[in-house]
This record gives structure tokens, sequence and C-alpha cells, in this order.
């Protein structure tokens, strides 16, 4: 009846105790809090059902950022770990705990900080920046957010029931199949995976309809804001990445739920297919990822500079060139796998040649700034902290593109120092930028600049005191993962750094903490009171902040890239254009539904509960056919008068604050 | 304040640095920047090389970054000139189209022929003749078999300086890579297969090795010493160990389970194809185990 | 006049969007059956001592089961332009026979499945074997999709006739039922055609 699940699936050691503990307890100060404040009705009606792309983004970035602290929580342990577990000691982890919690770490922050964090603001800000007043299917937009937080709660869900995956964020075969890995720790790994993975598909094609089919009239491609620009390439990437993800991952669960030979080591499987195939998703996806952030940090160099893009066809050129090239170079993550040396070659230099593109868009952000007048706000210092955590990322990933260097630094500290260097300094740094600078467009007022640059030099300082000691590492032979080494490599000092470091990243963050609670309860000294506090220079800056549920009262007619600040440098008398009617989705609980079935679905698998991943299904699919079969009322229509008031209102909210 | 916040940061950055100091015990040594073999050697060149060309990007970008944002920086006193629509200049563009074109092509061509040069199948030549050894990684432990010897140890290495020695490396566990960074780069160890590596080393001494790729619980437990002795050394070596006792199918099937024990072991090799038969237990024609055999045939 | 003018223009702005994210969706579709087509090139002589492809095939049964998909699909295409013309009827007669033939297909499929099986040959044999069943049970899958899909096409066209939003559905379903003809074509040279070479 209950498959594989029992009693001794909770946890019985201290440590996945407390992390337990931390869950469960999370969740009911959160549910008590909004029980207390009597907002559950509110939660459900204002977010949970909504299908307004700005407070679906602002839901992602919610969970993005709680799960970056669970991820940071990871760090902490494996940290802990690897300063003091050397000689007799064997630190605070068993060897089996710390490799979940590093497998644990790599997920999470890749698939749901990251991820979670880059769909956020494309939700925020995509259909803002192209004159759209919602995204091509908003119910589709809904039902990706809930199968996101379906993958999260199975994730988490793993510290209070059963175990996580041990065998690393990418789950290599043998390793990761049923002869090595008995327990249901893969499972949670792969179903978590795979259920937001699906998420972020329908996500790529929501967006890529989204952006084709829904600009402003005069909106030509070659006038589209650099970052719709980014977001398409990243959109094309995951509509042609994801595919591979979902089809690997499901093989790798048929070999493990019904003795399949896909990548089992006897019976003619082939654990290398594996890899590549996880490789042929795995690097587009770290493009997936850093490409919207180079969208981010191009609009905020051009704002900040007050000063148009340099070179944006070569950015737009840069941009598409990386995403041909990201699907040429994913054997640079096995060269050492023994394929002849005309094979690596060619992915050497393709990875090589990878960075051509990269690299010109450095120089066109520098010369962004060349003969600009540069306001050294918050976002454009993340900027600068990018610039040079990213190139020095980037040279060493120019050094790991020789396949003969590769050799001898494959698989140690001086790796997870590269990709963390193109993660956080370029990722993280990006998304940091962007919330800082699109905070007052989403929520009316602007965060506070000084606890802002605190937690920036906090980021920078502790980023750098946490990797450069591993590059070092990685050069003195430290391999990566290990839960034990012997005093006599001499590691403990850097590794005592690196902690050093990590523990200023956690201060960052906690000023990061400091710096939202403080600008909330400082809000009206803030304001932004004309809905364009930095003088931007795209659409969303042309409608008061916060945005209104519509976006646009008028879609406007674009004639020029920066069609705003153009619009501004020649400003013309306001013709008033009457009201028009607005049709809006409506709200809905099918997302919601479809997260919760996918969820149960996917812990029934997981714990071979197979009836009920069957009754899960089936209500899946009659969801869908009822949804899409009955003829509904989806919309609701504002009418003129209504969009007249509440765009009064909104601006009448918005100067409030000059009053005071 | 801003001085303030700045000396806070310089002061919790210097204090960790100097832990680490203070912390960097003597033994601490860069095994991959200290190569003492041929392979080694010539990949070490290739990371001083490809360094140095990367300066070429590094400078020229920190130097640029620093000059532009003092220079056009809101509170400069010194206004300079300011385009606000200035956006394209065919020059500027090219010459940062061309110039990491250039680079990268001298890389590609760098790359192409080190991965040729290096590439870990070919053998390395030297008047010696050269000396097999066939690796196994186990769960968790190396198994070295020297065929030519007779001899198999567990957890040691044992081979003679100036000497080729030409790897063949397989798993009976989950994935392992095989590396002893003094000597060359790593290559990875797959049950089923067998790679290849190719590696010499120019000095007496003893060197560090281990597995590098996750593949469970015992992972970390995965080193061994690898020793470079005299011609003369090895032979006494190669000796003793035969004195050991032997080795064979029913012997290694004990071995083979799973184990965190990291004491050294030494053989004396009966079974002289039991390197490959390891191999074909994940072979497929060999496969017994179903009961579909009696449809087939 | 002019408000119902903007609302069709509205209306054919929102069917365009459908069909190019169902022509997105149908790409990526068509890159997980891409990367099982790669796993069974690579699988396909990964026989462990079972059979290989040229042993287990019967080239007439797939053929006869071929045909049935192919013509399920002409008539798909009649059936489109039947409900462009408001042919209601017709309509429910082309799914019908659609799904009919679709039906066939899926038989003769999981009775080679179960022969298959039966004779030991499943997918536990082999990683070839396991590669063959996942494919071809992958675009089965996808036929039982289609079948339940055409089910609710029926219903929905005998209720409310042939609306707009109807005949775009229709439209829909019939290229997603070209799409599984087209891989099947695939499946058909790739696995079976040069599998009995």
């Amino acid at each position: 009846m209950l498959g594989k699940l029992s009693l001794d699936a909770l946890p019985h050691d201290p440590i996945m105790m407390g992390g337990a503990a931390t869950v469960v307890g999370a969740l009911i100060f959160g549910a008590l809090i909004v029980t207390f404040l009597k907002r559950w009705k509110w939660l459900w009606s204002e977010y949970f059902t909504s299908l307004d792309p700005k407070k679906i983004g602002v839901m992602y970035l919610i969970v993005a950022l709680l799960m970056l602290l669970r991820g940071f929580a990871d760090t902490l342990m494996l940290r802990a770990q690897q300063v003091l577990s050397t000689g007799d000691s064997q630190g605070i982890l068993s060897a089996d705990h710390f490799q979940q919690v590093f497998s644990a770490h790599g997920t999470i922050m890749i698939f749901f900080v990251a991820m979670g964090l880059i769909f956020g603001l494309i939700n925020l800000l995509v259909p803002l920046m192209i004159g759209a007043r919602d995204v091509a299917f908003p119910l589709l937009n809904s039902v990706s957010f809930w199968l996101y937080i379906a993958g999260v709660a199975l994730i988490n869900g793993s510290l209070i029931i059963g175990e996580f995956s041990a065998a690393g964020w990418l789950a290599y075969p043998p390793l990761s199949t049923l002869e090595f890995s008995p327990g249901v720790g893969v499972d949670y790994w792969i179903w978590a995976l795979q259920i937001s993975g699906i998420g972020s598909l329908l996500s790529g094609i929501n967006f890529l309809v989204t952006i084709f089919k829904m600009r402003a009239p005069g909106m030509t491609l070659m006038k589209m804001p650099i970052f719709v620009w980014s977001v398409a390439c990243s959109m094309v990437l995951v509509a042609f990445a994801f595919p591979i993800l979902t089809a690997t991952l499901s093989m790798l669960s048929l070999d493990r739920l019904i003795g399949t030979h896909f990548f089992t080591s006897d019976m003619g499987g082939n654990p290398m297919m594996y890899i590549n195939l996880i490789w042929a998703w795995g690097h587009p996806e770290v493009y997936i990822l850093i490409l919207p952030a180079f969208g981010l940090f191009s609009e905020i160099v051009a704002t900040f500079s007050r000063k148009r893009l340099f070179g944006y066809t070569s950015m737009v050129w840069a941009l598409a060139l990386i995403t041909v090239l990201s699907f040429t170079v994913w054997l640079h993550h096995f060269f050492t796998m023994g394929a002849g040396a005309n094979v690596n070659a060619f992915f050497g230099i393709m990875t090589a040649v990878i960075a051509i593109p990269t690299g010109i868009k450095v120089f066109n952000w520098l010369f962004t700034m060349y003969h600009g007048r540069i306001k050294f706000a918050t976002p454009m210092k993340w900027f600068l902290g990018f610039v040079v955590t990213f190139t020095l990322g980037g040279v060493t990933g120019v050094l790991m593109s020789v396949p003969a260097i590769d050799f001898q630094v494959h698989n140690t500290l001086f790796l997870v120092a590269h990709f963390h260097n193109m993660i956080i300094g370029g990722v993280v740094f990006g998304i940091f930028a962007g919330i800082t600078y699109w905070f007052p467009k989403i929520f009316g007022f602007k965060l506070n600049e000084r606890l802002g640059t605190y937690a920036f030099w906090c980021w920078l300082i502790g980023f750098l005191l946490a990797f450069v000691p591993l590059y070092a590492l990685g050069l003195m032979g430290a391999a990566r993962r290990l839960d034990h080494y012997d005093p006599s490599m001499g590691w403990q000092g850097l590794f005592v750094v690196a902690g050093i470091g990590v523990a200023v990243l956690g201060l960052g963050m906690f000023f990061q903490v400091l710096q939202l609670v403080y600008s909330i309860w400082k809000r009206n000294e803030n304001r932004d009171t004309t809905g364009d506090p930095w003088n931007g220079r795209t659409l969303e800056w042309s409608v008061p902040s916060p945005v209104p549920v519509y976006n646009f009262t008028h879609i406007p007619t674009v004639t020029s890239r920066d069609d705003f600040w153009e619009t501004k440098q020649h400003p013309q008398a306001d013709t008033r254009v009457p009201f028009e009617a607005i049709e809006l989705p409506k709200n809905s609980g099918f997302g919601f539904a479809i997260g919760v079935l996918s969820a149960l679905a996917g812990f029934a698998i997981i714990w071979h509960i197979f009836w009920l991943a069957g009754v899960a299904t089936v209500a899946i699919i009659l969801f869908v056919i009822i949804r899409t079969t009955g003829e509904h009322d989806s919309e609701i229509v504002l009418s003129a008068v209504e969009v007249e008031q509440i765009d009064a209102a909104a601006r009448r909210k918005m100067t409030a604050g000059v009053k005071k | 304040m801003r001085r303030r916040y700045k000396i806070g940061a310089g002061i919790i950055a210097g204090l960790a640095i100097g832990v680490g100091i203070a912390m960097w015990s003597q033994t601490a040594e860069f095994q991959v920047l200290d190569a003492q073999g041929e392979v080694a050697k010539k990949q070490l060149d290739l990371l001083i090389f490809a360094s140095t060309l990367s300066l070429f990007v590094m400078i020229p970008v920190f130097a640029l970054v620093a000059f532009i944002s003092l220079r056009y920086r809101e509170g400069n006193r010194k206004v300079h000139l300011y385009r606000p629509t200035w956006d394209h200049s065919n020059v500027a563009e090219t010459i940062w189209w061309g110039l990491p074109a250039l680079l990268i092509g001298v890389l590609s061509v760098i790359i192409w022929t080190s991965s040729h040069d290096l590439d870990p199948y070919k053998p390395l030549v030297n008047d010696k003749k050269p000396v097999n050894v066939q690796v196994v990684a186990l769960q968790w432990r190396w198994l070295f078999i020297y065929p030519d010897e007779k001899i198999a140890t567990i957890n040691h290495l044992t081979i003679p300086e100036k000497t080729p020695i030409n790897f063949t490396i397989t798993a009976d566990a989950p994935m392992n890579s095989f590396w002893i960074p003094k000597l060359g780069g790593q290559v990875y160890a797959m049950n089923g297969m067998s790679t290849k590596l190719h590696l010499m080393a120019d000095s007496t001494g003893d060197f560090n090795g281990s597995s590098v790729n996750l593949s469970g619980k015992g992972f970390s437990k995965m080193k061994f010493i690898t020793t470079a002795t005299s011609e003369t050394q090895y032979k006494e070596w190669v000796k003793q160990a035969r004195a050991a006792k032997s080795l064979d199918w029913e012997v290694y099937t004990q071995i083979a389970k799973p184990t965190e024990k990291t004491e050294k072991q030494s053989y004396k090799l009966e079974d002289a194809m039991l390197y490959d038969k390891i191999i074909e237990k994940y072979m497929p024609m060999h496969e017994t185990s179903g009961h579909m055999k009696e449809h087939g045939e | 006049m002019n408000k119902t003018k903007e609302a069709l223009a509205r209306r054919i702005v929102s069917d365009d969007k459908v069909t190019f994210g169902f022509w997105i969706y149908l790409m990526t579709d068509c890159l997980i059956f891409a990367s099982l087509f790669a796993v069974y090139v690579v699988q396909r002589s990964a026989t462990a001592g079972g059979p290989s492809s040229n042993e287990l095939f019967d080239l007439p049964f797939v053929l006869v089961e071929t045909l049935l998909l192919l013509t399920s699909s002409f008539i798909c295409g009649l059936m489109v332009l039947a409900a462009q013309a408001h042919r209601k009827n017709l309509v429910i007669i082309g799914l019908i026979a659609t799904g009919l033939l679709g039906a066939g297909f899926l038989a003769m499929e999981l009775t080679e499945f179960s022969h298959l099986i039966s004779e030991g040959y499943g997918w536990q044999r082999s990683g070839f074997l396991t590669a063959f069943f996942t494919l071809v049970a992958t675009h089965g899958l996808h036929i039982s999709v289609g079948m339940l899909w055409l089910f609710v096409m029926i219903y929905r066209v005998s209720r409310v006739g042939i609306t707009p939003a109807t005949l775009r559905k229709l439209t829909l379903f019939s290229l997603f039922w070209h799409f599984l003809d087209v891989i099947w074509i695939f499946i058909f040279t790739i696995v079976y055609m040069i599998g009995v070479l």
C-alpha cells in the first residue's frame, strides 16, 4: 500500500533531524504568520491563483531566494566539513551525508535558485519591456511556476522523508544506478528535476511565443531591448536543451524502475551515453542562466552611463553565436574519458571559440561607459564586480578548454572554483544587480543604497576569499567532493580561508536581508514618485510604479531602440487618448492543482506507491481535458472607466510620497 | 562612513589571509606545478603558456575598467566629453572581434597540437622497454596488476624511473578517475571498458595519486603512493612482491568486495588473464545471468 | 461594427500564438525523439548475447502497421478539410475513422510487444531491446495521448459543432497526428528497415 515508505524513512542522525526540523519549522512558522495575519484568502486570490506574470515573477523570486538560503546552509556544512575533517577527525558529517549535501547544494543552486531567479526576472520584465500586457499563455505560465514549486517541495521533502541523492548534482551512472544507489535519494533527484524541468520547458515555449508574437507595434527585432534578446536566445536554448534532459532523466528512471539497460554497466547498458546526454543539456543550461544575466547588465550599464548601449548589433550577434556554439562544446566536461585526440581537440577549440563572443560583450559594455556619465549606484557596483570576477572565471575557463591542461585540473577544486566564478560572479551578481535596479518598478520604492553597498563588498570579498583558495587547492592536487583528506597534504589552511570567505558571503546575505527589511520599513523615504527613478531607457519605466495589473493603459507604439529614453529627449505635447477596455486573464487554481498533483505523483513514484502515482496522473489528465475543452469564461474585462480609475489611483499613490 | 566599511572589509580579508598562511603547514605543495614526469612537465608548460596568453585579455580589460570608470564617473570634477548617442564604431568593434579571435586562433593551434602530442593514449618512447601496469578501480581501493612481472599490488604503485609506463585502466566499481598529478593528467576508469594512459617519472621519489571522480561512500579513501625507484631497486622490489601470497580469481572476488580499508597489499599474480576477466564481467557476451538464456540459442 | 472587427483581429492574433506555440512544442517533442533515436543507434549493437534486430523484426507485419497509421493520417487530413467546410458529420466520421485506424495500429504494436516479451526478449534482456522498446513505446504513448485527444474532440464536435475554436483545435490535432506519422516513418526506416538488413 505504501510502497517502500515506512517509519524508517524519517531522519535519525542529529544533523539530518536538524535539517528536517528546520524545513518543518519554517513551514509551520510561515503558516502561523499567514493565519495570524488572516491572509490566507489574500494569498490564494492575489498570488497563488494569479495569472499576472508580475505576481508570478515575485513568487519565483521569493521562493528562489529562500532556496538560496537553503543552498547556503548546505555550503556552511560543506565548508565546515572540509575545514575539520582531516587526520583523525572525521568532521561533522559522515561520507554519505556529506555527499548528499553537496549533491543537494549543486542541484538546488542551479535548478531552484538560479533558474528560479532568472524565470522570476523574465516574468517581471519581458512583457513590460516589449510593451505587452501579458505573456502569451498566462495559464501555462502559472502551471510552469507550480511545477517548479513541486520540484522545490520534493527536493526539500527529501530532508524530512528518506534521503537525497549522494551521486553528485548530475548523478553519473553507474553510481546512480540501482546497483550502487539502491535508496530513494537518486529518485528524489530525478523527479524533482523532471517535474521542474518540464515546467522550465513550458516556460521556454511560452516566452518564445511572447517575444515573437506580442511585441508592441513598431518594435522590430532589432529594436528590442537587449535583455529581451538575451531572453529570446536563452529560451531557444531551453526549447532545445530541456527535451534532452527530460528524455535522459526518463531513461535513468526507467533503469531504476523497470530494469531497462540504458546506463547500467552490464547487459549492454552504456553509462558514457548518459554522460554525453546530460552534458548535451548541461552545457547549454549554463548559457540559459548566463545569457539573461548578460542582458540585465546591458540594460543597467546603458542606464547608469546615460548612454546608448554600445554595439547593439554586435551584442545581438554575440548572443546568437553563443546560443549556437553552446551546443558544440559539451564534450569538454569529460575530456578525460579517453576520446581520441581529434575529438578532444575539436571540442577544445569550440570551447575556446565561445570565448570570443563572450569577450566582445565585455568590451561593448566598457565602451558603453566610455564617453558616458556614470552613476555608480549599487546595480553598477555589481556590474564592476561582475566584470572582474567574470573575466577571471573566463580566463580559467579558457585554460581548461585546452584538453592537455584539463587533464591536470579536471575534477579538482580548480574546476569547482571556475564554475562558481561563472555562476556567482556572472549569474548571481547579474541577478542581484537586476533585482536592485527593477525593485522600485515592482514594489514602488528603492532598496537602501548603503546596505546594498555593504552587501556588495561582502559578496565580492567573500567570493574572492572563498574561491581563490580553491584554485590554489586544485593546483595542489585536491580533488573535488572529498569528505576527508590527509593532514600531510597541507590543505587545511586554505580550506580555513575559504571557510572565512563563506562566512563573509553569509554576512553579505545578512546585509541583503537587512536591506530588504529596512527598505520596507522606510519605504516612504525611498518612494519612486515618477515611475522612472533611474532615468531609464526602456518601456517599463514609462508606466507607474508599482505597475498596474494591465501594464499599459495604451499599448505603446515604438519607433526606436530605447524608445522611452528617446521620447524623453523630445517631449511632445501630451495628447490624451481616451481609455479603452482591457481584457485580462481571470485567476485560476488550475496551475496550483497541477503542481500539487505532480508533486504527489513524483513522491508516489519515488516511494513505489504506484496506485497513488496512477491516481494523480489520471487526475492531471482529467484536469487538463476539462480545462481545455470547456468553454470557459477565462477572461475578465476592465471597462474604460475602471482603467481610468486604476490608472489615476496608481499615479496618485505614486506621487503621494512627494507631499510627505 | 564610507572609509570605515572599507577598512572593516580590509581587516577581515587581511585576517583571513593571515590565518590561512599561518595554518599553511610546510607540507603544502602545488603538485600540479611541481611536475616530476615528462607528461606533467609538458602540461605545466602549456598551463603557463596559456595563462600568459590570457594576460593579453585580462590586463587590457582590468585597465580599461579602472580607467573608464574613474574618468567618466559622475562625480569626476574634471568633466569629460559626454556623448549620449555614440553607440557604434566600426574600428573599435573590429578590434575587439579581431583581437580575441587572433588570440583564440593561436590557442586553437596549441589545442590541436597539444591534444595530439599529449594524447593519453600515445605511448611514450625512449630507449627503455615500457612497463605495463593494469589498473583496476575497486570499491574503494586501487588494484595494480603487473602482467609481465606477474605481480599485483593494492594501493601502492612502484615504477622504475625514466621508463615509460603503459597504464591500461578499468573499474569494477562506479566510474573513477586515475590521477598522479606530479606525473601527468588523469583518465577515467570505467567498468567493462579499458582506457589508456602513458606516463613516465623523470626522477625517483614518492608521488601522490588518487581517484578524482566521485565513486561512492569510500571515495576519499582511494589514495595511493606512487614510488619511482631506480631500475635495480625496482627489480629487487618485484622479487619481493613475488614472494607474497597469490592472487587468482577466487582471491580477487574477495578483494573486489566494497571496503574502506586502505592498507597496502602485494600479491603474486597467478591468473594472467585477470584484468581481461574483470572487464569481461561486464561484457555482454559473457552475461550469464537472466532466465532468457534458454530461449535465445 | 468596429468592435467586432477588433475582437476578430484579436482572436486571429491569439490563434496565431497558439499555433506558433504548438509548433515549438512539436519541435521540443521532436528533440525528445531525437534523443531516443540517438540512444537507439548507439545501443543497436548492444545485444548482450541476446537477439539482434535482424532476428526479431517481422517486416511485413510492421508494414501493415505503417499503412494503418499512414491511412489514418490521410483521413485526418481529409477531416480537417471537412472541418473547414463546416461539415460536422463528416468531421465526426473522419475522427472516428482516424481513431479506429490508430487503435488498430496500437493493437498491432502491443501484439508485437507481447510476442517479443513472451519469447523472452523484453526490455530487460539487453541494451538494444531497452532502446527499441523505449523508442517505439514512446511513440505508442504519444499515439495513445492522441487517441484520448481524439475522443475529446469527437465529444466536443458533436456537442458544440464547428466553432472557430473547435476548428483550431482540430487543426492542431491533425498537426500532432501528422507529426507522429513522420516520427513513425523514421522509426520504420531506422529501426525496422535498417534493422532487418
